[in-house]
């Protein structure tokens, strides 16, 4: 049966209830534009088949870039014409997602003048995602979009637009600048987000501190998390009031500390900090009493990705502390050698955390010229899988090594 | 000592590798320098040089970029997808 008739009885399920709904969305920009009309239409057509009606990629873009459109075509345009073409924009959002209400009028005026008027905040990259639009439009709506100070960003295999934490803007946790980081990062790689020249995609993103609000250590293939080096900082004088008001700080703090390096004697807490595996838990519950540490940096993590070609990884430690203040000649140094190396070797479509599986952390690590540390863990407390050498004596090579090729 | 090879050469010499690649084989930037650097030699010319070139290939049109799965470098053609 074709829904050309403009009923949408499987969708109208998702539309009911008080909850938000995209259909309920879809079906007010209906309202105006006939692109959005003929998505629904689509869309009920794929949950009656139970099989999507979309082609993806091939060629659309904007002049000089490779990155920042998806094609999107409908596979039954003679059904629905007005969504024959239905390209996806990505554009790089400010970092932290800050935006002035101006800002966000434009925004939504420049697409609903040449799109859909369907807009995603945000996509999992970060982006703003404009959905739906036809390949004539993509260069007026580019102009336009620059105009107003904002520019495409990534997709495809290039870098993926930075994203990071609100930070220090509003978080008191904040180990570094996430904003200024995201912001540099963006500037720096401008011709790695917009030209795509890497085996497969790789994504930065700065948490300020290992609650990791932006879930990088999930999410991205270079996962820059806030730390500290020295010790937490204690106010004795809060952590009595929080337990004059109730809280349970031997069960409640200490017991949960994954590392048990805290003690709290009813007038004084003391934590083993040479133990503490910075996890944020005890200064999320008495903000007041602790802080993290003085000594701030960065712990840069490496390799995670969502199942896509091959199962989903998390980052695991690669450098477990640097100092992140401007102009980041460390890290982009560490960058720079890392993707030389996945460039040079790394096959098509292969996440570099990927990559690092093929050919082993240990020669990963020599490629890039970082030494192997014992904190080079995939999760605290682990085993390291970095291959010592210095731990073998003469005679032990039959056990210890590969076989020659 | 040979000649300083410039961008617009080597533009040039992937114009050609992309045009005889059309229809059989899609090429990805790296393969592109890679056989680049190959071809003229390491002394002559570098990643720098070869994304430089690529730039330009794109910035003058005389090629595009196109995704299928991984981004490539092609010549302009009529998008096959978009002919439904
Ligand atoms: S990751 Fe840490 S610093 Fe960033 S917003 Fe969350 S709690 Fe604050
Ligand atoms: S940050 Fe985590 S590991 Fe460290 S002392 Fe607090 S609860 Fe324990």
């Amino acid at each position: 049966m074709s829904n050309t008739s403009g009923k949408t009885p499987k969708l109208d399920k998702l539309d009911k209830g008080p909850w938000p709904s995209f259909v309920k969305e879809i079906k007010r920009a209906a309202e105006k534009s006939p692109m959005s009309k003929d998505l629904l239409g689509q869309l009920e057509l794929s949950y009656e088949e139970k099989i999507g009606h979309w082609k993806h990629g091939g060629i659309v873009g904007v002049f000089g870039y490779g990155g920042g459109v998806i094609g999107r075509y409908s596979d039954v345009p003679d059904k629905f014409p007005n969504v024959a073409h239905f390209h996806t924009m990505r554009v790089n959002m400010p970092s932290a997602w800050f935006y002035s209400t101006e800002a966000l009028r434009k925004l939504c005026d420049i697409w609903e003048k040449h799109g859909s008027g369907l807009l995603n905040m945000h996509g999992s990259t970060g982006d703003i995602i404009f959905l739906g639009t036809v390949t004539d439009k993509l260069e007026p709506i580019f102009a336009e979009l620059t105009e107003a100070g904002f520019d495409l960003g990534g997709s495809g295999s290039d870098v993926r637009t930075p994203s990071c934490c609100v930070g220090p803007a509003r978080c008191e946790w904040a180990c570094y600048d996430t904003l200024n980081l995201c912001y540099d990062l963006t500037m720096h790689y401008q011709d790695e987000l917009h030209r795509p020249a890497f085996p497969y995609k790789f994504k930065f993103k700065c948490a300020g501190c290992p609650n990791d609000c932006v879930a990088s250590v999930a999410r991205a293939d270079m996962s820059i998390i806030g730390t500290w080096k020295d010790g937490i900082q204690i106010d004795n004088g809060a952590v009595k009031e929080y337990a004059d008001k109730g809280m349970n700080i031997q069960k409640d703090v200490c017991g949960n500390c994954p590392a048990k390096c805290m003690e709290w004697d009813g007038s004084t807490m003391a934590i083993d900090n040479s133990l503490c595996r910075r996890c944020m838990h005890c200064i999320n519950v008495m903000p007041k009493a602790l802080r993290p540490g003085k000594e701030r940096g960065a712990c840069i993590m490496i390799g995670s990705k969502a199942p896509i070609v091959e199962g989903a990884l998390l980052s695991s430690v690669l450098v477990p502390f640097m100092k992140m203040e401007p102009p980041y000649e460390e890290l982009k140094d560490l960058v720079e050698k890392m993707h030389d190396i996945w460039c040079e070797e790394g096959k098509n479509r292969e996440r570099i955390g990927e990559f690092i599986q093929r050919v082993g952390l240990g020669n990963f690590l020599e490629a890039i010229e970082v030494e192997p540390s014992p904190y080079m863990v995939e999760h605290p407390r682990d085993n390291p899988y970095v291959f010592y050498e210095e731990y073998f004596e003469e005679g032990d090579e039959d056990e210890g090594e590969e076989e020659d090729e | 000592m040979a000649d300083e090879l410039t961008a617009e050469q080597v533009a040039d010499a992937m114009y050609k590798m992309v045009a005889d690649a059309q229809g059989q084989k899609k090429l990805k930037p790296m393969d592109l320098q890679k056989s680049m650097i190959e071809y003229f030699g390491g002394d002559r010319c570098d990643k720098k040089l070869c994304k430089a070139a690529i730039k330009e290939l794109i910035e003058s049109g005389r090629c595009v970029y196109t995704y299928f799965g991984g981004s490539f470098i092609e010549l302009p053609h009529e998008e096959g997808a978009a002919k439904g």
